[in-house]
């Protein structure tokens, strides 16, 4: 079904060895380098601009979310933003109706986002391809009514307002810096879940049903249990990140959950690269600031943006940006193993794998 | 008893609205097996063309017809240029492309008219007809619904173009052997498809009052019925619209508050995806391993 999603074959598939160090050896390298940077970031920008940082990692999580179901399982979403709500409102009520700590909110925002999840990939077993889609359609189109409507619980139309969290007594940084730090905490443990799990055998299972959801069944792969799981997971983690972003703002509102959030979160996924997990990241960006920007030029700007945005990345670069950097990556290692054979050791092998 | 009449009558006209884009929605299907889902912006984008037809002084069905031409023309080129590579292509990749195409047009709308809530006069004298049981804004929507479906189905079932273009929605390959431009009967499928939601748009228009997001939640109630028709039945589609059209005002009326509307339509999709996939008239997608 999938035919142009594919997963980028990692590099050491390729390479061994590099400049005396194992191609998992860079990856840690990089992966630190990068946190290192994220720690040092918010020391040297703007409250605002360290809550606009905060804003990406949130988004990030949603849409490695996402790409878990719809890159990795092939279950089109188009209702995320449905969760997010979910997640975030959770977290609201939670807070200003029984006092509870933001931390402790975490937890019951994730699982009830886990259950519904499942409660709602149930019937999705049934619905294959673009019904999916529709059915996830109707449900972001329909979220903020209902959020209007249960007015009791959800403040109706006004939406909750939150008191910010202060970081714990002893740690000298304000508001904001703290947050920015639990965010960062939280997407790196995403990350590193959502490794695991796709890289092992949960996440094989279900690559293979996305691309060929017979042969997986024939395969002796129980597709119902890891369709649904990975609807559960995938709205966990977006779940997740709506909490996140209630703590953050310090306020929930029906008119935030729109279609149009669902909507960013399938541009975000599809730009970054939709079966990838770094591609949630440069999701996260896009979403956080293109729509602003575009918002300067006029207030149709921001759903032309992501209209164009999305046709140029189906047409011209379908793996997104991170998948596309690493078929570069790769190709180019390649291309200087080839140059120098006796380095890597591998071009026998290397002619019997094109990949 | 009156009001529940009333209800039934501007249900059919309402249903009548959802009958025409989900038939829309059909035929893309039919013919290239994707959803549009920007079948209702593009509908939206349709009716402003004729509002701003109207608005320069150009009288009502003059207005009406030009749109027409230009929604079916306008549909063909979207088809050729935009969803042709995608065709072959995934379901994800299909989805995004129309997703696409429904927020450009979205924004193109609110570029050019903005955001504004336009007032889009009836071309119904207003008038209650038959002891107020129906309005003649919702006897309008319903005759002209009716022609449409009648020009339909007579160039589906009497020209050799829509002979023409029944082969090669049911089985491209051979079409193509007889000799059939498969590429342009689809083109022309999108082009139809395009018409048959301007036609709903502007009727639609009068009761809604013209935005961008005018259709949104009419194509929730077009995908129901066409689900509950049957994706794959053109008559199917038409019985399905209406059904849900009916529904909606009466339960609208009757059982829940207007604001869960939206929701409502979520439930009848998801009810008919669950227990009966393939709707009313649909025919079962067999699949060759």
């Amino acid at each position: 079904m999938n035919k142009d999603v594919t997963i980028a074959a990692p590099a050491q598939s390729i390479v061994d060895r590099y400049a005396g160090l194992s191609a998992d050896a860079w990856r840690w390298l990089g992966a630190l380098a990068l946190i290192a940077l994220a720690v040092v970031l918010p020391f040297g920008l703007s409250t605002y601009h360290v809550f606009e940082l905060t804003m990406v990692m949130i988004y990030a999580i949603a849409v490695l979310g996402l790409n878990i179901l719809t890159g990795y399982n092939g279950q089109i979403s188009l209702g995320h933003g449905g969760f997010f709500a979910i997640g975030a409102y959770t977290t609201a009520i939670l807070m200003s109706r029984y006092g509870v700590p933001y931390w402790a909110t975490l937890p019951p925002a994730a699982l009830i986002c886990f259950v519904l999840g499942v409660l709602f990939g149930l019937p999705a077993l049934r619905f294959e391809g673009p019904y999916l889609a529709l059915v996830t359609l109707a449900m972001a189109v329909a979220t903020p009514q209902v959020l209007k409507y249960f007015d009791t619980w959800t403040g109706g139309q006004q939406g909750i307002n939150l008191v910010k969290p202060s970081p714990p007594p002893g740690i000298p940084i304000d508001r904001d810096r703290w947050l920015y730090f639990v965010a960062l905490v939280v997407l790196l443990l995403a990350i590193r879940i959502a490794a695991n799990m796709l890289h092992g055998r949960t996440g094989r299972a279900w690559v293979a049903i996305r691309d060929h959801p017979i042969a997986a069944a024939a395969m002796g792969i129980d597709t119902a249990r890891y369709k649904t799981l990975a609807f559960g997971t995938s709205t966990l983690f977006t779940g997740v990140a709506g909490a996140l972003s209630a703590i953050v703002i310090g306020f929930v509102a029906p008119e935030s959950f729109t279609l149009f959030l669902s909507l960013s979160f399938l541009v975000g996924s599809a730009i970054g690269g939709i079966a990838t997990i770094g591609g949630a990241i440069v999701g996260g960006f896009f979403i956080q600031f293109v729509p602003n920007l575009a918002n300067d030029i006029s207030d149709a700007a921001p759903a032309a943006v992501y209209g164009v945005a999305m046709l140029l990345f189906m047409y011209a670069m379908p793996h997104g940006v991170v998948g596309t950097l690493e078929s570069l990556l790769v190709r180019s290692v390649r291309q200087i193993q080839m140059r120098r054979p006796n380095l890597g050791g591998i071009d026998e092998d290397c002619k019997g794998r094109k990949s | 008893m009156h009001q529940f009449s009333q209800q039934i009558f501007s249900g059919i006209a309402a249903g009548a609205i959802y009958a025409s884009l989900a038939l829309a929605l059909v035929m893309i299907y039919r013919a290239t097996e994707l959803v549009n889902f920007a079948q209702g912006e593009m509908a939206m984008f349709s009716t402003y063309i004729a509002w701003s037809l109207v608005n320069g002084g150009v009288p009502f069905w003059a207005a009406f017809v030009i749109t027409l031409v230009v929604s079916f023309l306008g549909g063909m080129a979207i088809e050729r240029v935009l969803v042709r590579p995608v065709e072959s292509a995934s379901v994800l990749a299909a989805v995004i492309v129309t997703l696409a195409l429904g927020l450009i047009f979205n924004s193109l709308a609110g570029w050019f008219y903005t955001y504004t809530v336009q007032d889009f006069r009836s071309p119904f004298p207003d008038r209650p007809l038959l002891g107020a049981l129906i309005t003649s804004q919702d006897l309008g929507v319903i005759g002209v619904t009716l022609v449409m479906l009648l020009l339909l189905f007579t160039f589906f079932r009497f020209t050799k173009t829509g002979l023409a273009m029944r082969a090669a929605a049911q089985n491209p390959e051979s079409a193509r052997l007889c000799g059939i431009p498969v590429g342009r009967m689809l083109a022309i499928g999108w082009g139809l498809a395009a018409t048959i939601g301007a036609t709903a748009g502007i009727m639609v228009a009068p009761v809604l009052f013209l935005d961008p997001y005018m259709m949104s939640g009419v194509l929730l109630y077009a995908f129901a019925g066409a689900l509950l028709g049957g994706i794959t039945s053109p008559v199917g589609a038409v019985i399905g619209g209406l059904i849900v059209g009916v529904t909606e005002n009466l339960v609208g009326t009757y059982l829940i508050p207007t604001q869960l509307k939206l929701t409502l339509a979520l439930v009848l999709i998801i009810l008919v995806l669950m227990f009966r996939p393939n709707g009313l008239f649909g025919t079962a997608i067999v699949r060759r391993v």
